[in-house]
């Protein structure tokens, strides 16, 4: 078990130098030149080149990977390029407002569709399982954007309930939660009725039927317990999938998470920005993997995690 | 996400090329509604994709300042848009689009995926090392992120972005063969083929690649609209097909300012993406459940 941690935790190292060297080749040969837009008017060869030894972009690619590694080892991950203000900081107020969009957002998506999923097997073949699956594959084939767009124009232009973008109040969370929620949602229901239907066939649930169990007890326990295991995996990639931002919702409503702010670095060339936003929430992503995996242990006493 | 599709074919213990009855399952099929609404869908999609040149009253991209926003008449059937280009030609070819981005990065990444997952799973030893952890590599980062960043750096084109969908759709097809190839490899009629002297890839083609076509069928019907669905949210981020060029995810994101004065501006894109993904959802969903002899998983 602490075998099997260390070598992920090493894996988890090797996965980010090798992430954070992608994204660094990527901006290195990315077309465009960030000093160009930094300097008014007609720039001056001069005030090209300081700017270019500012930034440390006369280096060759690895030294200046180095330097960002020996920074990163600081704790330091630089100063943006086109504000010039320290990119950490900034990360971590956008990852804040992230967290507050993926919280809730999951929290009606799970809560929501493991009812809906559980409902609908426990009905199976029924209709109102038909209508479950009928909705929810609804849920999954509409676009974020889409939805993001239809609630704008029926609650925040027809009704004028909620504001349509922006972020501080509980009222500009709503539409970007639910927006999220609605397809998270779908899918999550989709999944916890093929778990539970797939659980159902298994051979303690018939042994814990014949011996008599309450109907009752066998769902609650023997099913439902199981059934939970499967949608602990997809629940976490969802939970490292939106730590990294939801790009889409975000620039839907204006919201200033993670993925609005990685996208804005990009499109202005701020290599520093771009490598701290990937950092933070690729992180993330793959913590929460490992995570996940850590808690079939305890949910699963017949996994057993060794070191090799 | 689609790794446990099961099979008839496992089941068996026949080679399918013996005893699978691609008609039977067909004709199997078409008794089942679900199965004939999801294919009805598709080749609606595909028909009006197809006929976009004869089907479009007007050109896509040719616009008439003095017909903006028209609500829908009988010359434009649903309406124009911000610069009086015609919604409905533009729907068709934006179809059009979409249908061959969802089919051509599914043969192109799906088929490497289906190559790569066979030698995987036959071959094993070393073959299956590398390709597996490539696999797991890839499938561990936050994709949709790099796909952002691999996109922008390479240059917003409708092209780079299908490349990116097509990478990440490989994977997913290499885990799904690869399963399946690793218990078809044990089977008897594989022993016996190789008794009468077949060769190792008239196996793996004639033998054990037919196992996977169910499985596999759905899984291509799926990331069909899940790439559809990935390729429209590039481009409504700027990043994929970029304007005039009708695409719907395009469309949508320019039309967006419009939304409170010309609702329909945005719903025609809207309502084009909804229905091509849907469509292939059901028919993967419908296959799902004609194919998997349990009929148990959904996604």
């Amino acid at each position: 078990m602490i075998l099997y941690l260390v070598r992920r935790l090493g894996g988890v190292v090797f996965l980010l130098l090798g992430i954070t060297f992608v994204v660094f080749c990527m901006m290195y040969w990315a077309p465009g030149d960030v000093t160009l837009m930094l300097v008014p008017n007609v720039p001056s060869t001069e005030q090209i080149g300081a700017l270019r030894r500012e930034f440390g972009l006369d280096q060759p690619l690895l030294v200046r990977y180095a330097r960002f590694l020996a920074q990163l080892a600081q704790g330091d991950l630089g100063t943006s390029w086109i504000d010039r203000r320290p990119v950490l900081p900034e990360v971590l107020n956008a990852l804040g407002y992230t967290l507050r969009l993926a919280a809730s957002a999951l929290t009606l998506s799970v809560v929501l569709g493991v009812a809906a999923g559980a409902v609908s097997a426990l009905r199976s073949r029924s209709l109102v399982d038909e209508t479950v699956m009928m909705v929810t594959l609804f849920g999954i084939s509409t676009p974020v954007f889409v939805t993001g767009l239809l609630l704008i124009y029926f609650l925040s232009f027809r009704l004028g309930w909620f504001p349509t973008s922006g972020a501080g109040t509980w009222r500009h969370l709503v539409l970007p939660s639910v927006t999220l929620a609605s397809f998270l949602l779908a899918y999550n229901a989709r999944m916890m009725r093929s778990c539970l239907l797939e659980v159902l066939g298994q051979d303690y649930v018939r042994t814990a039927r014949a011996k008599g169990l309450a109907e009752r007890r066998v769902w609650g326990y023997h099913a439902g317990k199981n059934a939970l295991i499967p949608m602990v995996t997809v629940v976490g990639l969802q939970v490292g999938l939106l730590l990294g931002g939801s790009v889409i919702t975000e620039t839907i409503f204006a919201y200033p998470g993670l993925g609005q702010l990685m996208v804005s670095g990009i499109a202005s060339r701020d290599t520093p920005l771009v490598q701290g936003c990937v950092l933070v929430s690729a992180s993330g992503f793959i913590l929460v993997n490992l995570l996940v995996d850590l808690s079939y242990v305890v949910l699963d006493p017949r996994i057993r995690l060794t070191g090799r | 996400m689609a790794t446990h599709a099961q099979t008839d074919v496992l089941g068996s213990d026949r080679s399918p090329t013996a005893g699978m009855n691609v008609w039977r399952t067909a004709v199997r099929g078409l008794r089942h509604r679900r199965v004939v609404i999801g294919l009805g869908l598709v080749f609606a999609l595909t028909g009006a994709a197809a006929g976009a040149g004869w089907l479009a009253p007007h050109d896509p991209v040719a616009s008439d300042l003095g017909r903006r926003l028209l609500a829908p008449s009988a010359e434009y059937p649903l309406g124009t848009d911000w610069i009086g280009r015609c919604l409905l030609s533009r729907l068709l070819y934006g179809l059009r689009l979409t249908v061959l981005v969802g089919v051509l990065t599914v043969l192109v990444g799906g088929g490497l995926g289906v190559v790569l997952g066979l030698v995987a799973g036959f071959y094993g030893r070393l073959w299956e090392t590398v390709i597996m952890r490539a696999t797991d590599l890839l499938l561990s980062f936050p994709y949709f992120l790099l796909t952002i960043v691999l996109v922008a750096v390479l240059g917003a084109s409708l092209l780079n972005a299908m490349v990116a969908i097509a990478v990440w759709t490989m994977p997913h097809f290499i885990r799904v063969v690869r399963a399946v190839t690793l218990s078809l490899r044990e089977r008897d009629f594989v022993e016996a083929a190789r008794a009468l002297g077949r060769s190792e890839p008239g196996i793996l083609f004639r033998h054990v690649l037919p196992g996977c076509t169910a499985p596999l069928v759905v899984q291509a019907s799926v990331f069909c609209a899940q790439n559809m669905l990935m390729s429209a949210s590039l481009s409504f981020l700027g990043l994929g097909a970029q304007p005039p060029s009708p695409e719907l995810g395009a469309m949508l994101a320019a039309g967006r300012t419009y939304l409170r004065v010309a609702p329909q501006v945005v719903a025609v894109p809207a309502a084009g993406i909804l229905f091509a993904v849907l469509a292939f959802n059901l028919l993967g969903d419908a296959l799902r459940g004609l194919l998997d002899r349990r009929a148990l998983a959904t996604l």
